[in-house]
Formats: C-alpha cells, sequence, structure tokens
C-alpha cells in the first residue's frame, strides 16, 4: 500500500524536525569534538616551526619520524629506538593492564551477578562509585599506598618483611598498578552484564552430565560471556593505551606512555607535526580496536539466544 | 532445583577474589580520605583527627579561585550541553529511523571513543590559531571544549528515559487541540524531566573532573581544581591536596546517589 501524500508529508517533517532538533548538539560537536580532529590530521602533514607551531608547508617527516629519526651528519635513516621503546611501553602496560583487570573483574562480576537481587544492587553501586570518581583523586589514592613512606611500605615495614621501603613509585610497576586499578571497574561492568543474562541452569546440566568446574567454566560459561569479555577488554585497553594522567602521577615523567609522548611534543620537543602524526596513529589503533569489538558483538549476539 | 550442599553457582576461588577487589577498590580511597584529616605537617606520620588541611585549603586563594573557575565552567557546560542534548533526544528518538540518524548517534557518541589526549592536542591547535586571531582568552574556550565533551553522558540518560515513555499520553493531548508546544511543555517535558536532571548532574560531575582537555585548554592563569592538583604533584600529593579530592568525592558520592534515585526503575 503507497504512503497518501498526507502521510508522507508527515513523515518529511518528522525527518527535518529531527535534524533541526539535533543540530545544535552536532554544531558543538562539530567546533570542538570533530572538527579539530580534521585540523590536526592537516597538522601531521605540515613542517614544525621553530618555536612551535608549524610553517605552512608540506612535509611527510612527521610520520616517517613516528619509527624513523634522520642522522644530521650521515643524512641516513635510522630506527627512533627512543620512540620504539614508548611505544612497547605503552602496548606492554595495556596488555598487562587488561589481563590482570579481567584476573579480578571476572570472579569479582560472578560474585555480584551470583548475589540476590537486593544485595547484588548494592554491591553493582559500590562498582560504580570509584567507576565514576575522578581519575586524578583515584590516581592519587593509589600514590598514596605505594609511595616509600605509604601504606604498603610501612605494614611490610612494621611485619618485618622488609628493612628498607621498595621504590615502585616511578616505575613501569607502579603505572601498571595505577591503572590495573583505575580501569578495573570498565572490566567489571560489561561481565557482570553479560554475566547477568548467563541462564545458571546450563551450569547444573554441565554439572549432570560430569562436567567438572574447570570444564563448566571452560566449555559453557567463557563461551557465552564472550561478548562481555570483549567489551572489557576493549573498554579497559583502549583508555590504558591513550593513558596520560596516570603515568604522568606515578611513572614521574621518565615512564612515558604515548600519551605523554604527544605531550611532549607541544611542549619542550616543540614538534606539532610530529604531536600530530602521533595523534592520529593512537586515534587509528583506538578505531581498529573498536571494529574488532562491533565485529565479535555483532556475532555474539547473532550467536547467542 | 540443586541439591543442598552443591551450588552449582559457586565457583572456587571466586568469592576471595571478588573480596580481594572490593578491598583494594576502597582501601586506597579511605587511606586518602583518611590523611586528609591528619593533623601532622608531614604526610609520613600521624599526628592526631584535625580539619586544618581543610582550613588552609579554605584560606588558599589560589584554590577558592580554582574552586570558582570550576563550579562556573562545570556549571555553564553542564547547562549547554544538556539543552543540546535533551533537544538531541527528542530529535533522535520515537519518530522512525531515518537516513543519516546513524551519523547523528556517532557524531554525538564521538567524544566517548576519542581518546582524550587526542582531543586535547586538537583543540590546543585550534584553539591557539583562534586566541591569536581575536585576542580573546577568556573562559569561553573552556566552556565550549567542556559542553561539548558532556553531550553524550547527558543524552544518553534522556534518551533512555524518552524510549521507555508511551506516545498515548501526547497523542491525547493533541487529540485535546494543545499546539505541538504545549504537549512539550505540559506533557512531554514534566515526563522526560527525571532524565534531563540526571544527564544534567553525570555532565556536571563529567565536567568537574576533568583534568587532561582543560591542562591542554586553559589559557594562563586559569587553573581550575583539578588541574591546580596536578600542578601540586611536583611537591608530592599534600595533605592540602587530599582535603580537596575528599570534598570533591563527595560531592561526586552525593550527586551519583541522586541519580540512582532519579534513574531507579520503579517496580
Amino acid at each position: 500500500m503507497s504512503m497518501s501524500a498526507g502521510e508522507e508529508a508527515a513523515k518529511r517533517r518528522r525527518v527535518r524536525d529531527g535534524w533541526l532538533l539535533s543540530a545544535p548538539a552536532l554544531l558543538l560537536l562539530t567546533l570542538a569534538a570533530a572538527g579539530p580532529l580534521l585540523v590536526v590530521l592537516v597538522y601531521s602533514f605540515l613542517t614544525p616551526g621553530q618555536y612551535g607551531g608549524v610553517v605552512w608547508e608540506f612535509s611527510t617527516d612527521a610520520w616517517v619520524g613516528i619509527l624513523f629519526t634522520r642522522d644530521i651528519f650521515t643524512e641516513t635513516m635510522q630506527l627512533a629506538d627512543a620512540h620504539l621503546a614508548i611505544f612497547w611501553r605503552s602496548v606492554r602496560l595495556s596488555l598487562l593492564t587488561t589481563l590482570i583487570t579481567f584476573a579480578v573483574g571476572f570472579p569479582t562480576a560472578w560474585f555480584i551477578a551470583t548475589r540476590p537481587p537486593k544485595a547484588r544492587a548494592l554491591w553493582l553501586f559500590l562498582i560504580t562509585i570509584p567507576f565514576w570518581t575522578n581519575l586524578l583523586i583515584r590516581t592519587f589514592a593509589i600514590n598514596e599506598v605505594i609511595r616509600n613512606e605509604g601504606i604498603l611500605n610501612s605494614v611490610l615495614m612494621a611485619a618485618g618483611i622488609i628493612a628498607t621501603p621498595i621504590q615502585i613509585l616511578y616505575t613501569d610497576t607502579a603505572v601498571l598498578i595505577g591503572m590495573a586499578y583505575v580501569y578495573l571497574p570498565l572490566m567489571v561492568l560489561p561481565l557482570f552484564a553479560a554475566i547477568d543474562r548467563f541462564d545458571m541452569r546450563l551450569l547444573e546440566a554441565g554439572y549432570d552430565l560430569y562436567a567438572n568446574r574447570w570444564q563448566v567454566l571452560r566449555r559453557i560459561v567463557l563461551p557465552i560471556v564472550k561478548p562481555g569479555i570483549v567489551a572489557g577488554s576493549i573498554l579497559v585497553f583502549v583508555p590504558s593505551l591513550g593513558a596520560y594522567v596516570t603515568p604522568r602521577v606515578l611513572g614521574g615523567g621518565k615512564q612515558m606512555m604515548i600519551g605523554n609522548f604527544i605531550e611532549l611534543q607541544f611542549g619542550q620537543g616543540r614538534n606539532w607535526p610530529l604531536g600530530a602524526s602521533l595523534s592520529m596513529l593512537l586515534l587509528l589503533i583506538v578505531l581498529a580496536a573498536l571494529l574488532v569489538y562491533v565485529r565479535a558483538a555483532g556475532k555474539g549476539g547473532a550467536h547467542g539466544q | 532445583m540443586a541439591s543442598k550442599g552443591f551450588d552449582a553457582t559457586s565457583l572456587p576461588g571466586f568469592t576471595a577474589i571478588a573480596a580481594i577487589a572490593f578491598i583494594a577498590l576502597y582501601a586506597p580511597i579511605i587511606t586518602l580520605v583518611g590523611y586528609s584529616f591528619n593533623g601532622a605537617n608531614s604526610i609520613s606520620s600521624w599526628g592526631g583527627f584535625s580539619f586544618r588541611w581543610y582550613e588552609a585549603a579554605w584560606a588558599n586563594a589560589t584554590v577558592q579561585e580554582a574552586t570558582i573557575r570550576s563550579l562556573v565552567i562545570a556549571a555553564s557546560a553542564s547547562l549547554i550541553a544538556t539543552t543540546a542534548a535533551t533537544m538531541a533526544a527528542l530529535g533522535t528518538t520515537r519518530r522512525g529511523s531515518f537516513g543519516g540518524q546513524t551519523f547523528i548517534y556517532v557524531m554525538i557518541n564521538q567524544p566517548l571513543m576519542v581518546p582524550e589526549i587526542v582531543t586535547a592536542v586538537a583543540l590546543l591547535i585550534v584553539f591557539a590559531s583562534v586566541k591569536v586571531a581575536t585576542g580573546y582568552t577568556g573562559l569561553g574556550y573552556l566552556i565550549l571544549a567542556h559542553a561539548a565533551f558532556c553531550i553524550p553522558f547527558a543524552y544518553l540518560p534522556i534518551r533512555a528515559r524518552l524510549e521507555g515513555m508511551d506516545l498515548s499520553l501526547e497523542t491525547a493531548a493533541a487529540d485535546l487541540y494543545a499546539n505541538p508546544w504545549q504537549t512539550f511543555r505540559h506533557v512531554t517535558l514534566p515526563l522526560v524531566l527525571p532524565g534531563i536532571i540526571a544527564g544534567a548532574m553525570l555532565a556536571f560531575v563529567i565536567s568537574l573532573d576533568d583534568v587532561v582537555i582543560t591542562e591542554f585548554v586553559k589559557s594562563a592563569g586559569q587553573d581550575t581544581l583539578p588541574t591546580y592538583m596536578l600542578g601540586q604533584l611536583r611537591r608530592g600529593v599534600t595533605p592540602e591536596v587530599n582535603a580537596i579530592s575528599t570534598v570533591l568525592l563527595g560531592l561526586t558520592v552525593l550527586l551519583l546517589t541522586v541519580f540512582f534515585l532519579l534513574t531507579r526503575k520503579r517496580d
């Protein structure tokens, strides 16, 4: 049945109103979020100015400079070891953070999902509070625990386990502890959502068929909650890779990650185009990770239920 | 049903790990709050319960200015973001799917996907040129930047609220010859208001907490509380910073509790 002229006009009006109502939000986001990203892309193909800023001359040096440095005496290209070390640290620490938060977060999410409904809401609220608490404050809080005169060292010394404080602060370990601490709720929440939908009767079916607990976990639970695992891992991995505050506070400026390295290019480094190309690279990696997530979530949706 | 003594849902060690996780999440925060009441000069010893660091922070003119600046930015940005988000939520729900809707969703959620450091750098580049070109270096840049990244946080609860509403009341109003504006003012708005308040509060908290984008966008002398605290870190975490953190923490918990009460599903 075809639509009457009146119905079609009404539909057109609804669509037009939809765009008009969305226009202020789209304008704000274009001015102060999406639009500036295009400017970064342009800057990544320009030449650095002497005192920061850019010179409007096309150059691919900033992109080449991510991996290579030009030896000014011999004019040869060499792998930029310092850059590679920072990338490797960022990727390694982000993967480790994801693994640690999963190892701790999965049992935690399981525990919450298997409580009676009223208690479940309370436990969930207890995960949500740190989730919404200022990241800087949580980083300060973990700093209080691991610094040389902090609680951890004081307790260990009082117990006679160590004689002198362990230097944790300003090491990779400190950054790792800090990121695992601040991003743990991001792992627990999607895992909880997945486990909450899991039909617990499947466990009994598994046990009835003589599966042991490990087999039940590996063969039944993990495959079904996989979309939650993928979501949690992406939600932890992505902000870890772009982390700025936590490595700055706990790494003390020496244990740089990509985020801090980008900032350096706009400060002392005075190489805005390199900072721009690094930002674009980080964005590309994040978008690739999100694509993996969307595909995995799509598959999970078709497979489950 | 499962026989007594065998709980199919319990897995060995899981409860213990969960207990450790909750302790690990809260112990550092409790430590920080505890230290903020420490009467001693040094952060390495306990000198009895005291409010002295709260008094010190309160009397510090820089902290006062940063607090006011933080509140002005958060209030302006959340007002702008919530208004824009409410309109966008009305524009993207309950009117059937239309071409370009996905584009609008992606644009609105974009700040949640792009790493903060990348947005910060992008705004630094753009605003640096605008500052030179116009000579204006006021708080407008920070308010604009905050309003933009607050939009998705305001949008999501408002949209959730709208999607849960049925259209029959609005249809009834239209049948009773209310014009679209009257319908919106007297029917839609009161119904969606809890979602709008919840969205505004999330936007306020997100703006108040922001460090990275503010650090890159601010002009000289425009510290907010979080960037002031980050700047103080060169001297190590001082008890004064602990006191400010505790106040911010209390404010966040208060707003979140109200948020949960507002968005709680009615049984």
